[in-house]
């Protein structure tokens, strides 16, 4: 399990930190960033931000980075009580979080998928809801084959899951499910094995295995294509930004790191998390 | 003399650490899943409505019930082959036969879960789905999960049988009993204890895989009303939602670990017990 590897290589990384605070900073080259960088927050961007580290650590040896989950609101609380140079939250800024800057790094989106020879071309978000809540059950009713709907959901706490049910507006306990996966990949497989179901994933990961060849197809939502050019730009409903949170005073260490984070270079790192890049420095938001 | 007390030293030092393993094991597990027994009490695991874990809803019986019902069935699908596997190298096949199909079974033994879980996602699910339902559930996932553990009865159990007496075949034989009869008569009861260490490692085997089973098994948390229902087993629930669990969440995922090693450790002591009194007679 990819998640469960990266929360352990976290934790493996975290121990590593413990131990040596103090060793580096002694052979100071100029010109050379040095000095150490503490990120908390969002659980779905901590994987990304510590496989950024790891890389923006080799190049700069003498930068030590800590990454730590707590969800959004810890990495914004921490940031303003100076605790950590750099938060972490995946949304966008509340309107009494002018105080902070947020820098995107990616963009999180979240696609319905359906078996490839599925006739049904769009659904209606009112008809997603009764999908997913059971009051919905053939789809034939929805326009499509007499077949019966395999709702394919995923386990509590999945970052698409919160995405899914804030953007429905849905109450977990009142989805009724037929599988429950756990990563995206097995939802795929899962919906690819059977005609009649449905269910929803990063829109990354479903564009990298229809290119493959998977008998899946993205169903548009509101009318706007589900690809990860429309999530890029921030005009497919169901997305959220990946953010990097600083207070307006950010040290010039926090400064290069992000920029780090928004450049090409790491846009690898970022597509093998399954989230979508930020195509140019224009659009990161303000 | 000399040696001889290294070697006291030795095995006394690591026989304790092979026992403290398990003890700290429990130990951890016990102190993680503290805060959540003290806030919730340990009846609400069995007596909320349904598992919303971030909802406070948190009934783990469903998940007890599909852990035992896979590894059981695993049993029953394993036991059988396994046996028969192991009868058939020692007194139906050639020399060369038996040879090759020990290894085989070696080799099945050593396909990791993950490749075992996709084959049953993406070729046996697809099949069980022709009756009806998603194809992932109890059933799909009972079925690999006893392929699984299969070589674990049929290499022990071909170990108890060749290392019974040779002179009780050949004395049986002598005496004119044919060879199905001496299968039936002396090999097996003569080996059944070895036979039975095979399943009752078989069967823990089975309760602790999690990948497999959590691909296959739906992962629904809802009572099973029959095999072909979906369901999530206690160790897939943890493998699920650690991930991605908050503090609060994470600790009632350890609660589930301690419920799992309970089950275990009931079962071990319920073997343990019978066999003890079965050496007594």
């Amino acid at each position: 399990m990819r998640s469960y590897l990266l929360a352990f290589s976290l934790l493996l990384l975290c121990l590593m930190f413990a131990g040596c605070t103090s060793a580096s900073s002694t052979k100071h080259i100029p010109d050379e960033l040095s000095g150490q960088l503490t990120l908390t927050g969002s659980s779905t961007i901590a994987p990304l931000a510590t496989e950024i580290a790891m890389r923006f650590e080799q190049q700069h040896p003498n930068v030590r980075i800590d990454v730590q989950t707590g969800g959004s609101g810890k990495g914004i609380a921490d940031v303003r009580q100076r605790v950590t140079d750099i938060g972490m939250a995946s949304r966008p800024l509340a309107s009494d979080e002018a105080d902070l800057t947020a820098h995107q790094i990616a963009a999180d989106g979240v696609g319905l998928i359906v078996h490839a020879s599925n006739p049904v071309k769009e659904l209606t978000p009112d008809q997603i809801i009764a999908i997913y809540t059971d009051k919905i059950n053939n789809w034939k009713d929805v326009g499509g084959e007499d077949k019966e709907i395999t709702v394919v959901h995923k386990a509590e706490g999945r970052a698409t899951l919160e995405v899914f049910l804030g953007h429905f507006v849905i109450d977990n306990p009142s989805v009724k499910g037929d599988v429950i996966v756990g990563e995206n990949e097995h939802a795929v497989k899962t919906v690819a094995g059977i005609k009649g179901a449905i269910g929803y994933v990063s829109i990354g990961t479903a564009e990298a295995d229809i290119e493959s060849g998977v008998l899946i197809r993205l169903l548009p939502l509101d009318g706007v294509a589900a690809n990860t050019a429309n999530v890029a730009s921030g005009t497919f409903p169901m997305s959220r930004p990946l953010n990097l949170v600083t207070a307006d005073s950010g040290s010039k260490l926090a400064g290069k790191f992000i920029q780090f984070c928004q450049s090409a270079d790491v846009h690898d790192l970022v597509k093998s998390q399954y989230f979508v890049p930020i195509t140019s420095e224009s659009e990161i938001a303000k | 003399m000399r040696s001889d007390r290294t070697l006291t030293i030795v095995t006394r030092t690591l026989a304790v650490i092979s026992a403290a393993i398990v003890v700290l094991v429990v130990g951890f597990l016990l102190r993680e899943s503290t805060p959540a027994l003290r806030q919730i009490g340990v009846s609400r695991f069995f007596t909320d409505a349904s598992w919303h874990p971030r909802s406070g809803e948190f009934n783990l019986t469903p998940m007890i019930v599909a852990t035992l019902v896979t590894s059981l069935g695993a049993i029953v699908v394993a036991a059988p082959m396994g046996i028969a596997s192991a009868v058939f190298v020692n007194f139906y096949a050639s020399r060369r036969l038996a040879a090759w199909h020990r290894t085989l079974i070696e080799l099945l033994a050593g396909i990791p879960s993950v490749v075992f879980g996709l084959w049953g996602l993406v070729v046996l699910a697809p099949i069980v789905a022709t009756f009806g339902g998603s194809g992932q559930n109890l059933f799909t996932a009972t079925i690999v999960l006893g392929l699984m553990v299969l070589p674990t009865v049929a290499l022990l159990s071909d170990a108890a049988i060749a290392a019974l007496p040779r002179e009780w075949i050949q004395g049986a034989a002598a005496l004119g009993i044919g060879r199905s009869a001496i299968v039936g008569w002396i090999v097996l009861p003569g080996a059944r204890r070895g036979i039975g260490s095979g399943i009752v490692l078989a069967l823990t085997r089975a309760l602790g895989e999690t990948m497999a089973v959590l691909m296959l098994a739906g992962n629904i948390v809802e009572m099973p009303s029959s095999l072909l229902s979906p369901g999530r087993t206690l160790n897939a629930n943890i493998a699920l939602e650690l991930g991605y669990a908050s503090v609060g969440h994470r600790s009632v995922l350890f609660v589930s670990g301690l419920m799992l090693m309970l089950v275990v450790s009931a079962i071990i002591f319920l073997v343990s017990r019978q066999r003890g009194t079965r050496r007594d007679r």
